[in-house]
């Protein structure tokens, strides 16, 4: 292949244009309120570059990783499941109740936990691969209701059925995991690696299963013949159909496996941190991963570098609060550069297709 | 023909309305839940429905020219905010005027990136909606820090709007005259079905704000737009087939662009509604996916302004139940279970398998519900709404049939 400078200028370009575009913005919003963006932005990369805070960074970006890669997979099938939130909630909160019943030795009961997790997750999404598949409801209105009803549901059963009572405390939350069930932290393995401890930080180990996870979306949807017949469906359904492949059975198992892999990404801070579910346990997420796969295009590598980058900013903005700046920047942040990412692919995807049509007319002028 | 027509579909309206009220009629006396027909269900539930039309009528705009508007939850939460930011201070027909300009700033951003940049419909919709979110609660957040407002997810009281009723029938107060209220007194005799008539009636036509008056007349006024003048005419070609459209000489993104500000205005009238009618402050998570119910009763309606009326009217019903009492909900179950198996008969007929055991499984567990437990659970009671969306659009949507080129990026000259 020969080296084009030119084509890995454009494929550089949206991604800096979003970026500086997000400066601008949010530097014009810190200026709107009187307040020093430079200030701001020297803080944020003092505070956000410590090794305590990429730790924490690290932490958040696995979950947002994980949920990620589940909506990925539905875009890469022209679905949208953007009820990721609600299949995580339940995911988690099952997995934690029943993962503190059961006894089972130490690696088993993780993968019980894995196993239940992604049960659940995936049975909540059925209900919408089914009504899409068999009744025609578009999935990204039927997703966003399930989330609203896994919100009640969750709440509920957590009250009503898998609360323990905790001394001295008001929260609702389930029975704290047993020690075999708890995913041991990546900690003693970097202090190998000369990487000094933090106070009150650590790696989740979950990071390892994060990282498989991103190499097996990657190989199963770009290397098998299930990836193929997966994106075909999404890219066009009806030249799909004509070469054999059963788009309707490639959306139901989408949506599936897509909310398999969300029950998943609750469980970094369940099996890492928490070691029970509590009422406002993870909320959001689901919806930041959807940025997260927009802005990584849905590859396993830009989403990675996208989940850090968000991770990042909600670590590094916390600092903010110090010279009295909303630390909700970090929303603005985001914000920006997904918007601006998102009209900066397009633009730039219709000039490479500028690009080819005038090579084209050139080699048929010759 | 056509005047025939309309007649028999008017007639068929009114059958229907009054057969939901004999029905949940029976039920009341049956299960004793009388705030299934009382006045204040249902003028709840009008309060609860505009809002969620508002968002349809949003919807309806933005499909009709093509676009997908997901983003009308981000613009509602716009126009919510703006409604109780300028409300607070400037009073609150301001209010109103700037959550629809906030909301039509939302949609501003949308139509530029959908209908001039090409990008995606769902995807530009969801980021609005994140952006939406983070904006207002980062401002909110700034007020709060500088003490005018009382915390970060809430803003200050927004005077109350005027209200009045239909003379004669509903109470209504005209130029200092009082006028009876027959239709209240009606309703307390008890009479079986009248009195339930009479009630519901009441609670539509009664003390109603002036913005409810505004936004149920949006509703014909939509229908004239779309449906009897070029504007409209034009408007729905761009989202039937806009190559078509263009080669008859209408500006294709032109006509985009008006229906998505229409769709922005339309949503932020509908979160301002929320903040200033319905509470009488800006909240943070007021909306609480009101824009997407508005979206799911469109569909329901089939893009149509009287369809997607009874979509909203039927969601606003359930949401002013769980609202109001839960052993209402309770009673609702038995209609719910009567309407599934009425589904499996139907599907049974047709020879679904699948879909009969799926209906006599949710029936039954309906029942079992029913019977077990006396009361609702708080919690559950929340997702009724939600449910009743899911419900309605699992049974309704085969038949339905959007503009033809909704959510299809379109580019002049038919480039890609």
């Amino acid at each position: 292949m020969r080296f084009k400078p030119g084509k890995i200028a454009l494929a550089v370009a949206a991604p800096v244009f979003a970026a500086v575009f997000s400066l601008i913005v949010s530097s014009a919003s810190l200026l709107a309120t009187n307040k020093s963006p430079r200030e701001a932005f020297a803080l944020m990369w003092e505070f956000g570059s410590g090794a305590g805070s990429l730790m924490e960074a690290v932490n958040l970006a696995t979950s947002y990783y994980i949920a990620a890669i589940a909506i990925a997979l539905t875009f890469r099938a022209g679905l949208f499941n953007i009820g990721v939130e609600g299949q995580l909630r339940l995911g988690s909160l099952f997995a934690a109740y029943f993962g503190a019943m059961i006894v089972l030795p130490p690696v088993l009961h993780i993968l019980a936990i894995f196993i239940i997790a992604m049960f659940v997750g995936g049975l909540w999404a059925a209900i919408a691969a089914y009504m899409k598949v068999k009744r025609g409801v578009s999935e990204v209105i039927s997703t966003i209701m399930l989330n609203s009803v896994a919100g009640g549901l969750s709440a509920y059963l957590l009250s009503k059925h898998f609360m323990v009572k905790v001394e001295g405390s008001n929260d609702l939350a389930t029975k704290p995991l047993p020690a075999s069930g708890q995913f041991p932290d990546l900690m003693p393995v970097l202090k190998k690696l000369g990487v000094e401890e933090q106070p009150g930080g650590g790696v989740y180990g979950m990071l390892i299963i994060a990282i498989i996870l991103g190499i097996a979306f990657w190989f199963v949807v770009n290397r098998t013949r299930f990836g193929f017949e997966l994106r075909s469906s999404g890219m066009n359904p009806i030249a799909a159909r004509v070469s054999g492949v059963n788009s309707k059975k490639m959306t139901f198992i989408a949506l599936v496996a897509s909310g398999a892999i969300a029950g998943l990404a609750g469980l970094p801070t369940l099996l890492g941190d928490t070691h029970s579910y509590t009422l406002g346990f993870r909320g959001g997420v689901g919806f930041t991963a959807i940025a997260i796969a927009l802005l990584g295009r849905n590859s396993a590598v830009g989403m990675a570098i996208s989940a850090m980058l968000f991770g990042f900013l909600e670590v590094a903005s916390r600092t903010l609060e110090l010279i009295d700046i909303a630390p909700e920047t970090y929303v603005i942040m985001q914000g920006s550069i997904l918007l601006s990412a998102v009209i900066a692919y397009e633009v730039v995807r219709r000039y490479q297709l500028t690009l080819q049509s005038h090579a084209l007319a050139k080699a048929g002028d010759k | 023909m056509l005047e025939k027509g309309k007649l028999s579909g008017m007639r068929r309206t009114i059958i229907i309305f009054f057969g939901i009220i004999a029905i949940l009629s029976v039920i009341r006396i049956a299960t004793g839940a009388s705030d299934l027909t009382s006045v204040g269900t249902a003028h709840a539930a009008l309060l609860l429905s505009v809002p969620i039309v508002l968002a349809a009528l949003g919807g309806l705009f933005a499909e009709r020219a093509g676009v997908v508007n997901i983003g009308l939850e981000g613009m509602m939460i716009m126009g919510a905010w703006a409604g109780g930011f300028m409300g607070s201070k400037h009073g609150p027909w301001v209010g109103l005027l700037a959550a629809i300009f906030f909301g039509a700033v939302g949609a501003l951003v949308h139509a530029i990136a959908t209908i001039t940049f090409g990008v995606d419909h769902v995807v530009s919709g969801v980021a609005i909606n994140i952006i939406a979110a983070g904006l207002v609660r980062y401002i909110s957040t700034i007020l709060a820090q500088g003490g005018s407002w009382p915390g970060p997810s809430q803003s200050p009281d927004v005077e109350p709007i005027g209200q009045n009723g239909l003379p004669i029938l509903s109470g209504g107060k005209y130029f200092g005259w009082q006028s009876p209220d027959i239709l209240n007194s009606i309703g307390e005799k008890n009479w079986f079905l009248i009195s339930d008539i009479s009630r519901v009636l009441r609670g539509l036509t009664g003390e109603l704000s002036y913005v409810t008056m505004i936004a149920v007349a949006l509703v014909p006024l939509s229908y004239f737009i779309l449906w009897k003048t070029s504007f409209g005419l034009r408007l729905r070609s761009t989202g039937e087939s806009p190559i078509a459209a263009e080669s008859l000489g209408v500006n294709v993104y032109v006509m985009k662009y008006w229906g998505v500000l229409v769709s922005g205005g339309f949503a932020g009238l509908g979160g301002g509604f929320l903040a200033i009618v319905a509470a009488n402050h800006y909240q943070e998570n007021q909306i609480g996916g009101r824009g997407y119910i508005g979206l799911a009763a469109m569909l329901f309606g089939n893009w149509r302004p009287g369809g997607l009326l009874a979509g909203s009217a039927l969601f606003g019903f359930a949401d002013a139940l769980q609202l109001r009492d839960s052993a209402a909900i309770h009673a609702l179950l038995l209609l719910i279970i009567a309407f599934l198996l009425f589904a499996s008969w139907r599907s049974f007929r047709k020879g679904q398998k699948v879909a009969t055991i799926v209906a006599i499984a949710l029936a039954g567990f309906f029942a079992w519900f029913f019977i077990a437990f006396d009361e609702l659970p708080g919690q559950l009671v929340t997702m009724t709404p939600y449910l009743a969306t899911l419900i309605v659009l699992s049974l309704a949507s085969q038949r339905l049939r959007g503009p033809a080129a909704a959510g299809l990026p379109y580019r002049r000259g038919g480039l890609k």
